[in-house]
């Protein structure tokens, strides 16, 4: 029972709810018993110690409810769809103000109603479209990366240039034409390098940032242009489950991969591009998707980050419909042949990949 | 041409004036809710949360992880934040955005080298700051309270939930009693003497000082 006083009297003291008298024998006390100097030394650390865990697990709790609170209202996205009522809280939030400015100065409920429709249109899709931007914008930035990381001993990036990002590409066009996704060429100039190795200076010709795809041309004396390009360049849309391939560079051999189409749109419904599974790493960005005839459906370009095996690509009827808009502008874009035949029908997959590899390049972009 | 030299001035001076100001304002900002952060204010919490979460949320998810674990790690810096908020020699030398982006980032790197998941290059598209110490002062708060959080289930109960409406929320003897349906103030006191005892001997003997 002493023990337990004791205890309650070191608390007491320790919380400061001692009377004056009590405080001032207390501290008698304990200059006289080094035991019970040292039981108050001990506990106050104890209670430190409780003091901070207290707090430290109030604060979780606090953080997980503000995060379900904030979940719930749509303020936060965890992949999963947004509730109409998150989205109209959402919506609510941000245009209280307006709307309330809107009420006063108008006064008249037709214009209240039809400004929120107005404000509802506009807002409902822009979290989603945010975020297709921030995954193009680390696609990039992983390929950065990528590219530092190359240490090649004989290179024709000019002395004072650095690697700024790298990616994949292949040919449109036997004399050097090459197709690769915009975010790719980060830099002012490129060199790509073919699958034996070898490398080659190029020049970007042109660069469509919205629809992700760019042009090169290869610009170099050692370049000996192909005979034919083996595949087509398909121009209609492809369907559903088509089983398909790619040939890219996420490190600095070729790498294959197979997969299938998954759906018609790209991210958030992107009618430019199709969703595929494959599994595509950085450094793949680019590079061709072939269906199982070998004809190219499509230039792979981005993925989804949070889940496994989701990528996108551009869909291959953008070249056609870029070089369309170019060919008025530009007359060395002209000279650009499509392939019109194609000689991998029916041949299995490693004949296939035989043919094609020569036709699939590694795009390194530098920059001061 | 004088009149309209010192119109420039003019200007100049206000324009200069009142981007002072505005950063300054900015700065109060974030210092009041990290005050309200080191006071658990749900409210300052919840600014905090809309106008960070995001952004680490994007960090993890593109560098391998998941939408739970980039909860996981953003709550992390926070409690990480907090802890620096109640230091009484609390400086922010840097933008609060920058500050738990640059923890988010040392903490995911470590979770990713646990995992065994590391890779090369973490990449992020903002600026960080050194924050080395303060993660590591972090660290070993975290394995304090992990001493503290073993101690206090492996009491069972009632000893576990007497102590936590004792000192975590400060209930006192007289509602314990009731709560826990002693017959007095007194008998529950005796089994919180009882229990605390316990969780001492058990807290100190994996708590090392100075360590």
């Amino acid at each position: 029972m002493d023990d337990v006083l004791l205890l309650d009297a070191i608390e007491r003291y320790l919380s400061g709810t001692m009377s004056m008298d009590e405080y001032d024998q207390f501290n008698q006390l304990r200059k006289r018993t080094p035991e019970i100097d040292q039981m108050v030394v001990e506990h106050n650390m104890f209670l430190h110690q409780m003091e901070l865990y207290a707090g430290c697990r109030n604060l979780k709790h606090n953080l997980y409810e503000v995060h379900e609170k904030l979940l719930n209202r749509g303020d936060l996205n965890e992949g999963g769809a947004i509730s109409p009522k998150g989205r109209i809280i959402q919506f609510w939030n941000k245009y209280r103000r307006v709307t309330a400015i809107a009420a006063s100065v108008g006064g008249v409920i037709a214009l209240f109603i039809s400004g929120l429709a107005v404000y509802f249109s506009s807002t409902v899709t822009d979290p989603k479209l945010e975020q297709l931007g921030k995954d193009l914008e680390v696609v990039k930035k992983n390929q950065q990366y990528q590219g530092n990381i190359i240490n090649e001993v004989k290179t024709k990036i000019p002395l004072n240039a650095r690697l700024l990002s790298g990616g994949s590409g292949f040919l449109i066009d036997a004399k050097g034409y090459i197709i690769t996704n915009a975010h790719v060429l980060k830099g002012t100039g490129a060199v790509v390098v073919n699958s034996k190795g070898e490398e080659f200076n190029a020049s970007i010709i042109h660069v469509d940032l919205v629809k992700d795809l760019a042009i090169l041309k290869i610009k170099d004396d050692d370049f000996t242009p192909l005979k034919n390009i083996p595949y087509l360049i398909q121009k209609s849309n492809s369907d559903l489950g088509e089983e398909i391939f790619t040939l890219g560079y996420p490190r600095n051999d070729i790498v294959y991969g197979m997969g299938y189409l998954s759906a018609k749109t790209g991210f958030n419904g992107d009618s430019l591009s199709y969703q595929i599974q494959i599994s595509a790493n950085p450094g793949n960005s680019g590079g061709p998707v072939f269906n199982k005839a070998g004809d190219i459906i499509g230039i792979l370009s981005t993925r989804q980050a949070q889940a496994d095996g989701i990528s996108f690509a551009v869909k291959s009827r953008n070249i056609y419909t870029i070089l369309e808009d170019l060919y008025q502008s530009d007359t060395s874009i002209q000279a650009i042949k499509f392939p019109v035949k194609s000689i991998l029908k029916g041949m299995d997959r490693k004949a296939q990949i035989r043919k094609v590899e020569s036709c699939v390049y590694y795009v390194k972009a530098y920059g001061q | 041409m004088k009149k309209n030299i010192s119109v420039l001035f003019w200007v100049t001076f206000t324009v200069y004036h009142v981007l002072k100001e505005q950063t300054l304002k900015g700065d109060l900002n974030e210092y009041a809710l990290l005050k309200g952060l080191a006071n658990n204010d749900s409210k300052a919490i919840e600014t905090i949360y809309k106008e960070n979460f995001t952004m680490v949320q994007n960090f993890v998810l593109n560098n391998n992880g998941s939408y739970d674990e980039a909860r996981d790690i953003f709550q992390e810096a926070m409690i990480a934040l907090y802890e620096k908020a109640q230091l009484s020699s609390f400086t922010l030398s840097c933008q609060m955005k920058t500050y738990v982006f640059s923890i988010c980032k040392r903490l995911w790197f470590k979770r990713l080298q646990q995992l065994g998941r590391f890779s090369n290059h973490l990449d992020g598209f903002e600026e960080t700051v050194a924050v080395e110490e303060d993660f590591e002062a972090h660290e070993k708060r975290n394995a304090e309270f992990a001493i503290m959080d073993r101690a206090l289930n492996s009491l069972g109960e009632p000893c576990k939930s007497l102590l936590e409406g004792y000192y975590i929320k400060k209930m006192d003897m007289h509602a314990l009693a009731v709560e826990f349906g002693y017959t007095n103030a007194d008998n529950a006191k005796n089994q919180k003497y009882k229990c605390l005892m316990r969780l001492k001997k058990m807290f100190f003997s994996q708590y090392n000082i100075g360590e």
